[in-house]
């Protein structure tokens, strides 16, 4: 873990590839590239200047959950096409697309698990199956993981990162809001614990339902938290928007959030509000 | 394919004529237009009807919240403020005696001028709108008063400070708290049905849709900015993600569908009020009585179970 990384020479201020997008692994801020593992074992943390890079869902899970304590649950679960949805393309090709690309059924993975030996239940999203969009599927998993998480007796921990409801299932996306909020009440009723942990970016419908009930809001640093994105704010009203526009830090000024939380230190800290929280019941 | 399509469409027309739909207009003049709505939602909508539905949404001289105030509550005492710092124009709330009981009303409201609109803001709450929600819903568990909400919103307002003043929570602490009322809750989306804005007053045990509103998860304009990056594509988007009230009720999101006036509820105020006043009180009817852990219970697995996936193993 602490062994020390370098950025080789030449991957430092590496050109964008494919028409002037940056590549993944080049660092926003600083303009840093670096190889695949060299992130990881960072923690997908920028080493020189701390920008959070985003991380894939099993990634999350390897970063927080004590080493083989994650048993999956729920993985069979598909989308279907309630509305037989086709824009540019049909959402069904769409959804392939992103089960290859990602290596995931939907847009969340869940489970049991522990951390720093507290048992728990995740619930991790994943942005690069559709943008982390909530459609059925994302919403019964939620729901699922409240369930699994009440029936024995320990805490929820979620960690969104979700760009909001999935258009292509219409309707009944926005009926996830709802459901989601429903399965954190009852799972509230029955004494459990949500931690919610809000990565870049937790948007519209996540950040509408479950992803704002949590008993403690925990965000990244420089996440986008807001419901509505910063190009639609300005769009609508034309307002000149603050630099710091629905960044965690802001949030957390306006009081919305209660911890901005540094990605090295999240797993501590889940840790510990996991022991406290143990005391209650 | 061809079977499989006819199955679809048997299985659609069998459902739909079982419908719950329609009830709360039992007088004999009503029954030849509930046949006439009754065909009409039988037939699949076509895009045109869709898009159709969508402009009689928003049509600028349908009723509003306040227009059907008037025409179906006695002794109406608006109530104001979210009892922090200030009254959001867009939401109204309220008391008054419906059919004989009193029941707490929270509708959203847009303005019929430029002043009222820019008064109202275009009908889009702020968080704060949501805080006057919140504590009238509080009221009306507090004294077991049944809860209507009427949904007309194009969406919750998309500001700087409406984020600042935390939207997305307002959203979802609203949905949270109609989960745990123990009073009956009707929602009928009489308008636009906008999102997020829509659902933060619309976790009800007995949802409703007048003929011509429209339910969506995003307005046709943006999802077809996202999708076409066109958003005059509209009208595809709106075919695309079938807001209209026949659909939502295909789909198991709404129990009714509340028929309109001939030409739509713009064209004749009385009539659409009398026929929304109906299903209404139809539907409180039904929870009358209902114990209000039974309620809330029901309420929560309501939502749960809306859009099951049936076939994912």
């Amino acid at each position: 873990m602490s062994e020390r990384i370098d950025v080789s020479i030449e991957h430092k201020h590496a050109p964008p590839e494919d028409g002037g997008r940056p590549h993944p692994n080049t660092c926003p801020d600083c303009g840093s590239h670096y190889r695949d593992d060299e992130l990881e074992a960072n923690l997908c943390v920028c080493p020189q200047c701390g920008h959070h890079f985003p991380v894939h869902a099993r990634e999350r899970i390897r970063q927080l959950a004590d080493e083989h304590s994650f048993a999956e649950e729920a993985a069979e679960l598909r989308s279907d096409d309630p509305l037989g949805f086709f824009d540019l393309r049909p959402y069904t090709e769409r959804l392939a697309e992103a089960e290859l690309s990602t290596g995931l059924g939907e847009a969340m993975v869940i489970g049991r698990a522990a951390v720093e030996a507290q048992p728990c239940e995740l619930a991790v999203m994943e942005f690069g199956f559709m943008g982390g969009s909530m459609g059925r599927i994302v919403g019964e998993k939620f729901a699922r993981a409240c369930e699994s998480a009440g029936e024995r007796g320990v805490p929820l921990v979620s960690v969104t990162a979700s760009g909001g409801a999935r258009m292509q299932e219409g309707i009944l996306s926005l009926m996830q809001l709802p459901k989601t909020v429903c399965a954190v009440e009852d799972l509230h009723d029955s004494g459990g614990t949500l931690i919610s942990v809000m990565a870049h970016p937790t948007t519209a419908g996540v950040l509408a339902s479950f992803a704002s009930l949590g008993d403690v809001l925990v965000a990244e640093p420089g996440a986008l938290l807001s419901f509505t994105g910063p190009r639609v704010v300005q769009q609508t009203t034309r307002e000149k928007l603050p630099d710091d526009f629905g960044l965690a830090e802001s949030n957390y000024s306006h009081g919305h959030v209660d911890a901005i939380v540094p990605r090295p230190e999240l797993r501590a800290t889940v840790a510990r509000l996991l022991r406290l929280f143990s005391d209650g019941a | 394919m061809a079977r499989e399509a006819e199955l679809r469409l048997r299985d659609q027309l069998s459902r739909l004529k079982s419908l719950p739909l329609l009830r709360g207009a039992r007088l004999e003049g009503d029954l030849e237009r509930l046949q006439k709505q009754l065909d009409h939602l039988v037939e699949q909508p076509t895009d045109e009807d869709i898009w159709h539905s969508v402009q009689l949404a928003r049509h600028e001289d349908r009723p509003y919240t306040l227009d059907y105030v008037e025409r179906l509550f006695d002794d109406w005492f608006e109530l104001h403020g979210d009892r922090h710092h200030t009254d959001d124009a867009a939401v109204i709330a309220g008391l008054g005696r419906f059919r004989g009981q009193t029941v707490v009303l929270i509708g959203n409201q847009k303005g019929r001028d430029v002043k009222d609109r820019i008064h109202r803001n275009y009908g889009m709450a702020y968080p704060e709108g949501y805080g006057k929600a919140m504590r009238v819903m509080e009221l009306a568990d507090r004294h077991g008063f049944p809860l209507i909400t009427l949904v007309d919103i194009p969406g919750a307002y998309p500001g700087v400070n409406a984020e600042q003043h935390g939207q997305g929570g307002a959203i979802a602490r609203s949905q949270a708290l109609m989960s745990r009322l123990r009073t009956p809750i009707v929602t009928c989306v009489i308008g636009e049905g906008g999102s997020g804005g829509a659902i933060a007053t619309a976790l009800a045990d007995r949802v409703l849709m007048q003929e011509n509103a429209i339910y969506t998860v995003i307005s046709p304009e943006g999802c077809a900015a996202i999708l076409w990056r066109d958003a005059g594509e509209a009208r595809k988007a709106a075919a695309a993600f079938k807001p209209d009230a026949a659909h939502c009720l295909e789909l198991g999101v709404i129990d009714a569908v509340v028929p309109e006036p001939e030409a739509g509820a713009h064209a004749d105020y009385d009539e659409a009020a009398r026929l929304l006043g109906d299903a209404l009180a139809e539907s409180l009817e039904i929870f009358e009585g209902v114990p209000g852990e039974d309620l809330r219970r029901q309420r929560r697995v309501r939502f749960r179970t809306i859009g099951q996936v049936s076939a994912t193993r």
